[in-house]
């Protein structure tokens, strides 16, 4: 059985200009100590899946379809249920370490929080364990540092401690919402670095999402890709890169600027990403695929599998793409 | 050839007062550019690289005099752009123009896309007849990929990626010799991204234009640039040929910094190992002694913390005792 | 050169074919939010009808405000009771004017006061606070000292003392009112000037050479906009109060002019002879217009400030 089981999952928000259907018909499993990446540009759904999992919609958002987690719904469950979740088997880390951080309490104090509440441990006891956890994280001098508020951390160090956080009570698993956005590229090397040092050490299931097809190479091994709230293609990722099987995931990997390349055009995705406020028939890729197919307007293709643990939703059959 | 623009020992700083602090107090000083050089060719692109608070933005902001800086920044040969009034600048002002970093903060969203496309053509121009002005507007919207019947919406009914051609029509529009491009594509999607950066390309050979482009990713200046330039903490690293420079580069930051970059391509991301730079920037109030890096080189020695390395003139300068 | 002849034609043959597309502002946006909003738009409504009645109510009234009913005079409390037959529908009060006249006529004159002290609030307020902003430095040091200083004088006091050194009158009323009703919107607006000033907009039009004064007329002000007519709407209950209180002390209008404030005030004096509806008539007024501005200002915060939504 899998650790994570999501089944049809929709999100919609009702705003002022009309529902927005920002997931739809989203369905993976993710096994335990595996790490699954999912992969979309802005607007694409992506941090809505794990917000929906973790039951954290904003307030006008409605989850629909199945999540289990090992073998429970999750899903709608009451508040206290899904409290004692978050506390003991699912932990997130997000974009914005100083939004999810308090700034007016000791880093000490909001660690050893989690502890006591949730693992009844005594003040002194969980202070000491969350230190170890900071020395796991690779904060320098965190027996002593541990006392600072979190704005007197840089940015990197910030997403240390909400990940040392996140690891406190040992989750089953670990979902990071773009991680490293809000951070410089050595930075960002470290953090990733940290995060899948962490994951082998722990060997929790690991949901990284990301825009970044570059941390997701040198970190997952599943991959889904998102494009308009809708699961475009699946695959374990060395097959992704050496094989996109479909248009958009082709456009992508054509369009991302190479170190190794030698200058010239890239290859852009022409169009601009489609407007969730707008009912959506068919394919939502369609008006910016080079690819379309007539019936891509008004069908919009299932994910099917076509080779082990790959799927993929397109009309066009993966014969005909040259 | 004279060079389009020479920056000559620049240097910016800020004067902070604490909070609190009392008036006879003396304010801290904050060095956000210390003393950079460089020069750029007309037709030739200049690339600026550097993480957060390396002083790129502000080097930028330097020399269209958005803020106070000293040293020397020739245009042309003869103007000294820092030592002008702003009345004497104003008439060069057309000739250098700025695309900013975030799309859609950098349109009035109280105008329509017409009149913001307009505005430096009107200020610097303003007897032309408005129906001319209109015609140049439409013009360049379709230059830039935008639709030109387009001309009244206003900035919130357009993607990123469109409210950024936008930006980069109103700097055009007066047809200026230089464009600074502030981290133009940083918050924009891949797909978005690529069609952003060959338009600027297209237009910068299309119209022989001279540009600096400040950017954090390696990989996207490697692409638009014909030179390159490494910041960190507000002194240049290292400046070269694209070529040089990505092939063999030889200050520690730029090496760390290469060795960051994620690699779209699973195999070679799990053997590469990154060049693990040491804890975090130190605070540009006060700045290491000697070479500002040193706290986080790997190959730092005494001789770093004493001495601060001069970059060597030439076509590929290296500000490192060990270069 | 960009503009080429050849281009020309091409993009007017392409511009033929397309139609052009009309824009829909954020004012737009805002407009269709108010108008969503009921309690807002029900404010709206009564202030209309408010002012409707402000305007014609003594065109309905038999009697003007200042006219004495001679046979009534004296005897309000048992002749005097709001009555179809005599034609003081709202009642006379103690001295046998018409209520109706007078309440129309007192609600002019306090709607008056409220709109004048907004107007200027907004006109100089905003001006000096994105002047003080936009410039910074040491000229926004001044000019918001001086503000602090004005602010720490007890206006109150100071309107009294004008009104009675240079006499009671309706401009100097306005001038003490309006005197001091800018100095807050002045600071809110410089706070918005500070966070707009950073801004790539504002940087952009910096960059681009565009002068400073054309710069606080086309991209500062019209951003503030909102701040300012939400602020504006709660800024005229606010002078509608203070005029009150100032006429409940007796140093307001002048007889035979009145106000709410001062109706309201001869109201509760002479309550206690029976003459229930000198109070209640200008009292319903007053409340129902005061509440009529905080749903407007209310939805207009709404409708403005998207990120509330």
């Amino acid at each position: 059985m899998a650790l994570l089981d999501v089944n049809d999952l929709g999100v919609s928000f009702a705003t002022a200009d009309g529902t927005v259907n920002a997931v739809n018909g989203v369905s993976f499993a993710l096994e335990r100590g595996q790490t699954l990446g999912i992969v979309g540009e802005s607007g694409s759904g992506k941090s809505q899946i794990a917000f929906a999992i973790m039951g954290l919609l904003a307030k006008n958002g409605r989850a629909r379809g199945s999540v289990k987690f090992d073998g429970t719904q999750i899903l709608g469950a009451t508040k206290p249920a899904l409290n004692a979740l978050r506390a003991n088997h699912i932990a997130m880390v997000f974009q914005d370490p100083m939004t999810a951080l308090n700034p007016y309490m000791r880093v000490s104090d909001q660690m050893a929080e989690v502890l006591v509440h949730h693992k009844g441990m005594s003040k002194t006891d969980a202070i000491a364990a969350s230190a170890q956890m900071l020395d796991a994280v690779k904060i320098p001098g965190a027996r002593q540092r541990i006392r600072l508020y979190p704005h007197e951390f840089s940015g990197g160090m910030r997403q240390r401690i909400m990940i040392a956080m996140a690891l406190l009570c040992k989750p089953d698993l670990l979902i990071a919402d773009e991680p490293t956005t809000a951070l410089d590229v050595t930075v960002q090397a470290q953090i990733m670095q940290l995060l899948a040092e962490l994951q082998r050490e722990f060997g929790m299931a690991t949901m990284l999402i990301t825009h970044d097809l570059g941390v997701i190479a040198g970190f997952c091994r599943e991959v889904i890709v998102l494009y308009g709230g809708r699961v475009m293609e699946q695959a374990p990722v060395d097959d992704l890169f050496a094989a996109p099987s479909h248009p958009y995931t082709r456009g992508l990997l054509a369009a991302i600027p190479r170190l190794e390349s030698t200058g010239g055009a890239l290859r852009a995705i022409a169009g601009s990403p489609p407007n969730m406020t707008k009912a959506q028939v068919g394919c939502p890729f369609a008006p910016r695929c080079d690819m379309v197919l007539p019936a891509c307007a008004s069908t919009m293709p299932d994910l099917l599998p076509f080779a082990p643990a790959r799927a993929r939703a397109c009309n066009r059959r993966l014969e005909d793409m040259a | 050839m004279t060079a389009l623009l020479d920056v000559r020992d620049l240097q910016v700083s800020f004067t902070l007062r604490r909070a609190g602090a009392m008036p006879w107090q003396k304010p801290a000083v904050l060095h956000a550019v210390n003393g950079v050089s460089f020069s750029v060719k007309a037709g030739e692109t200049l690339g600026i690289v550097g993480e957060s608070g390396c002083g790129k933005s502000t080097l930028a902001r330097a020399i269209i005099q958005l803020v106070p800086a000293t040293g020397q920044a020739v245009w042309k040969g003869k103007t000294d752009l820092l030592a002008l009034t702003p009345s004497q600048m104003q008439p060069l002002r057309s000739q250098i123009q700025m695309v900013f970093q975030d799309p859609l903060a950098s349109l009035n969203p109280r105008m329509t896309v017409g009149r913001i496309i307009a505005e430096p053509l009107k200020t610097h121009h303003p007897h032309l007849p408005s129906a001319e002005v209109r015609a140049r507007v439409q013009l360049m919207m379709d230059r830039v990929g935008l639709l030109p019947n387009q001309i009244n919406r206003y900035p919130h009914e357009f993607s990123g990626g469109q409210c950024q051609r936008i930006g980069i029509a109103r700097a055009l529009i007066c047809e200026p010799k230089l464009l600074i491009c502030d981290e133009p594509v940083s918050a924009l999607d891949v797909s978005i991204q690529a069609q952003v950066i060959n338009l600027l390309s297209d237009l910068q050979r299309d119209l022989g234009l001279a540009m600096i482009f400040i950017a954090h990713d390696l990989s996207v200046v490697k692409h638009i640039s014909d030179r390159v330039m490494v910041l960190y903490l507000g002194r240049m690293m290292e400046a070269a040929s694209k070529d040089d420079l990505f092939a063999a580069p030889a200050h520690p930051y730029t090496q760390a910094l290469l060795s960051s970059v994620p690699i779209p391509d699973p195999a070679r991301a799990r053997a590469k190992q990154a060049i693990p730079l040491l804890g975090d920037l130190p605070s540009p109030m006060a700045p290491p002694s000697g070479c500002v890096f040193r706290t986080r080189c790997p190959k730092a020695t005494d001789i770093c913390a004493a001495h601060r390395p001069e970059a060597k003139l030439g076509t590929h300068q290296t500000a490192c005792h060990f270069a | 050169m960009i503009l080429s002849p050849i281009d020309m034609t091409a993009l007017a043959a392409r511009l033929a074919s397309l139609d052009e597309v009309a824009g829909r502002s954020l004012w737009a946006d805002a407009r269709a939010r108010f108008m969503r909003n009921r309690a807002a738009v029900g404010g709206l409504i009564a202030l209309v009808l408010i002012t409707l009645f402000a305007l014609t109510g003594e065109l309905i009234a038999p009697w003007s405000y200042e006219e004495i009913d001679w046979a009534v005079m004296g005897k309000a409390a048992e002749l005097g009771a709001p009555a179809m037959a005599n034609g003081h529908y709202f009642g006379v009060d103690d001295l046998g004017r018409d209520m109706l006249a007078r309440t129309a006529q007192g609600t002019r004159i306090s709607l008056l006061v409220g709109i004048i002290g907004a107007l200027i609030s907004v006109v100089v307020g905003t001006l000096y606070g994105a002047i003080a902003g936009y410039v910074g430095g040491r000229t926004d040091q001044i000019m918001m000292r001086i503000v602090d200083i004005l602010l720490a004088i007890p206006f109150m006091f100071v309107i009294i003392l004008l009104l009675v050194m240079f006499g009671r009158s309706l401009f100097m009323l306005f001038l003490g009112i309006g005197l001091l009703s800018w100095l807050s919107m002045a600071r809110i607006v410089r706070g918005q000037t500070l966070t707009l000033k950073g801004r790539e907009f504002i940087e952009a039009a910096r960059a681009s050479g565009v002068p400073a004064p054309i710069i606080i007329l086309r991209h500062i002000i019209p951003n503030l906009l909102g701040i300012v007519a939400v602020y504006a709407t709660l800024l005229i209950p606010e002078m509608i109060v203070t005029e009150s209180f100032i006429s409940f002390l007796g140093l307001g209008v002048q007889e035979p002019l009145t106000s709410l404030g001062r109706l309201i005030s001869e109201g509760a004096g002479t309550m206690r002879y029976g003459t229930i509806w000198q109070l209640a008539f200008p009292l319903f007024f007053f409340v129902a217009t005061m509440f009529a501005f905080f749903f407007v200002g209310d939805g207009l915060r709404d409708a403005l400030d998207p990120k509330d939504r």
